[in-house]
């Protein structure tokens, strides 16, 4: 799994790529929080999903996590462009209730 | 593992086994998901069925063995339009499965743990069935039916723009 992250005035994207699971979660945890406390200064954090190839509910766990972690510093999140695989794990989670979904 | 099979559907049996570490997932997903093929599942069905499969070796490799390491077996058989696949382990089982299978529920709140792995399990295939007994292990059962809901303009569709 690969992260990629572009800052545009105040919004931060952060670009998954390849597999969300227990594996690449264990390794992507720290790594991910380590680069998002350089933007806790940005109002919005942009998880753009489109490149995922797999995710299951650890990956759920994984972006909830994320965005427990984030509202602390009231840091917004949404999830953009989710490919149709991946759609129905999320839709069933109702985790676009607290990280809507922006296309 | 069926013994209903009808007399003039093909079967196909597969049996894996291996260590309770997170590397074997991606294994095991490419292992289930290159058996459904010969059925010919939608790209949807077989997403079902990679994922299903994921959820329930995450819970052998998370839960059924937290402290060290054990055997996850997966059998799958298919006949006819279905696959029939078996997630054992014998670590250390599960209390109480109704409450586990419930959505949200976590042993492990202090984690980030979603809870939703049997909701999954659940939601994207046919038939689930857990079987456990702490101290021994956990067996999940899993049907899921291919091709169950498909029309003629899906069939055309999967042809593609080009034919």
């Amino acid at each position: 799994m690969e992260i990629k992250f572009k800052n545009v005035s105040g919004k931060l994207y952060v670009y998954l790529y390849g597999e969300l699971d227990e594996y690449s979660s264990r390794s992507m945890r720290n790594l991910l929080d380590n680069m998002l406390d350089q933007y806790l200064q940005c109002k919005f954090v942009i998880f753009n999903l489109e490149n995922l190839t797999f995710m299951d509910s650890t990956g759920l766990g994984f972006l909830i996590g994320r965005y427990k972690r984030l509202k602390k510093f009231s840091i917004q999140c949404f999830i953009e462009s989710p490919p149709v695989s991946i759609e129905k794990v999320l839709e069933l989670s109702g985790i676009y209730e607290i990280m809507p979904k922006v296309s | 593992m069926n013994k209903d099979i009808k007399m003039n559907e093909k079967t196909n049996n597969m049996s894996l086994k291996f260590t309770s570490i997170s590397e074997n997932e991606p294994f095991a997903r490419s292992c289930i998901q290159a058996f459904c093929l010969p059925l010919n599942p939608t790209i949807s069905e077989l997403n079902d069925v990679k994922t299903a499969v994921s959820e329930a070796v995450t819970n052998c490799i998370v839960h059924a063995y937290p402290k060290g390491v054990g055997i996850v077996s997966v059998e799958a058989e298919t006949s006819g339009n279905r696959i029939h696949i078996k997630i054992t382990d014998s670590g250390k089982g599960i209390e109480d499965v109704a409450k586990a299978v419930e959505p949200f529920f976590t042993t492990r709140p202090e984690e980030e743990r979603s809870g939703m792995g049997f909701t999954v399990m659940k939601a994207f295939m046919d038939d689930v069935k857990v079987l456990s007994k702490p101290g021994e292990g956990t067996v999940v059962e899993m049907i899921k039916f291919f091709n169950a809901g498909i029309d003629a303009e899906e069939i055309g569709n999967s042809w593609g723009n080009d034919a």
